[in-house]
């Protein structure tokens, strides 16, 4: 740290001294020509309203409707996401896990916060946690408690540490009751946390 | 390096605690903050598992005590002044007050869509994988002062090959600034018991991706 700190701050100014910290660090490294600042408006921009997990619901809507896409996904799932011609192009390395009546899958990076921002967005709190990234590889059943989720007791359960570029992307069980649904009518179904799996796809009841 | 930031399987961080209707961003700030540090990668100021070393490198007190986004300014802060891209005096100050390190180029909004799509860590293989799908392998019991993507519940254990993902740059190597090297990449896969012993959840197996120099091979 390179800034004096004042331990008398009151409630609620580490958000203002967050703030001036960044504007400074931001008007320097601007005026030292590395970077304009219509960049960093564009990329929140991009991360606040065109890449989210409604990408990655597209992704497994489409997979639960076509066979032959969710095999390619399976096979190689940046292909096959490119192939959507999604907002932005996917990166290399993407892997999608296929949960079943007996195999379920969850993701986490115990090491920091790897996750996949192109179909996912950006992780939520939680995800880059000490609670959920000290405890899903060795007691995920107990997370899946905290998100209110149980598994029957039979079901095994693999845990994807991202350790490296490789990202994951679970493809969750499409619920039953939607036979005939719209690819756009599924996508409402599939959650963030159902593609970490740390929860399920939501029920047909639960959007009606 | 042995850090704080090495959680898997460590106790007493309590529940995990989910936010509803969570915004992208809490507050303005930590855009600006993630938009800098994406920007300064993207001119190459840093390769990925160089920023990642500077977030490990925090004190433990600093790491556990900061949001994401804070962890992420003070990297930011730190690099930009150990490489010289800013001085402490003009971060302190708010303004640029000596000329700037030349790069070859600045980021413009124009260059944002490609730095939006992750870059490839695939390379040419040098050699021929060691391990194939199948292989019992045992990862080595090591302890780098130094960036390692192996994470401590993971060293000196047995598991299997399940996918071989490429040869991909080297984390251990590229964070030192000792260049790409680049490593055959695997999907192990380990039954928990032999991770956290006999009271292990029976049904749970965890996988790591593991880089060959972290891996030998295990009797079947």
């Amino acid at each position: 740290m390179t800034h004096e700190h004042d331990d008398d701050h009151e409630h609620g100014s580490e958000l203002s001294e967050m703030q001036l910290r960044i504007r400074a660090l931001e008007t320097v490294l601007a005026e030292k020509g590395y970077l304009d600042p219509a960049a960093l408006d564009a990329m929140i921009e991009a991360y606040e309203t065109k890449i989210g997990p409604h990408i990655g619901a597209r992704v497994v809507a489409k997979a639960w409707i076509d066979p032959a896409f969710k095999a390619a996904l399976v096979d190689d799932a940046t292909k096959a996401v490119q192939s959507l011609g999604v907002i932005s192009r996917v990166g290399d390395h993407l892997i999608a896990v296929e949960n079943t009546p007996a195999f379920h899958n969850m993701i986490v990076c115990t090491l920091c916060s790897c996750y996949p921002w192109e179909v996912l967005g950006l992780p939520p709190v939680w995800y880059k946690s000490a609670p959920y990234r000290s405890r899903a590889v060795n007691d995920p059943r107990g997370v899946l408690a905290d998100f209110g989720v149980t598994l029957p007791v039979d079901t095994q359960i693999r845990v994807w540490d991202s350790t490296a570029e490789t990202r994951f992307i679970v493809l969750p069980m499409r619920p039953a009751g939607t036979k005939g649904w719209s690819e756009e009518r599924l996508a409402a179904l599939v959650t963030r946390d159902s593609m970490i799996g740390t929860g399920l796809a939501k029920e047909p009841q639960e959007i009606a | 390096m042995d850090g704080i930031h090495d959680m898997g399987g460590m106790h007493g961080f309590g529940k995990v605690e989910p936010e509803k209707d969570e915004p992208v961003f809490h507050a303005p700030w930590e855009g600006r903050c993630l938009a800098l540090n994406r920007a300064m990668g993207a001119i190459g100021a840093w390769t990925i598992d160089e920023g990642r070393a500077g977030i490990e490198e925090l004190p433990p007190e600093v790491y556990l005590a900061s949001s994401y986004y804070g962890k992420w300014a003070l990297r930011l802060e730190n690099m930009v002044i150990s490489r010289g891209l800013a001085s402490a005096d003009e971060v302190a100050a708010g303004h640029a007050l000596h000329p700037a390190k030349p790069f070859a180029r600045k980021l413009t909004a124009a260059e944002v869509p490609r730095t939006l799509t992750r870059g490839s860590f695939g390379r040419p293989p040098p050699r021929p994988a060691r391990f194939k799908t199948g292989d019992r392998v045992r990862t080595k019991n090591i302890h780098p002062a130094t960036h390692t993507r192996l994470p401590r519940y993971a060293r000196g254990h047995v598991g299997t090959i399940e996918a071989i993902r490429g040869c991909h740059v080297f984390p251990d190597s590229t964070a030192v600034g000792a260049g790409e090297n680049p490593q055959w990449l695997y999907t192990v896969v380990f039954d928990a018991r032999e991770l956290w012993g006999d009271a292990a959840d029976p049904t749970l197996t965890v996988s790591i991706e593991a880089f060959e120099p972290y891996l030998e091979a295990a009797e079947r």
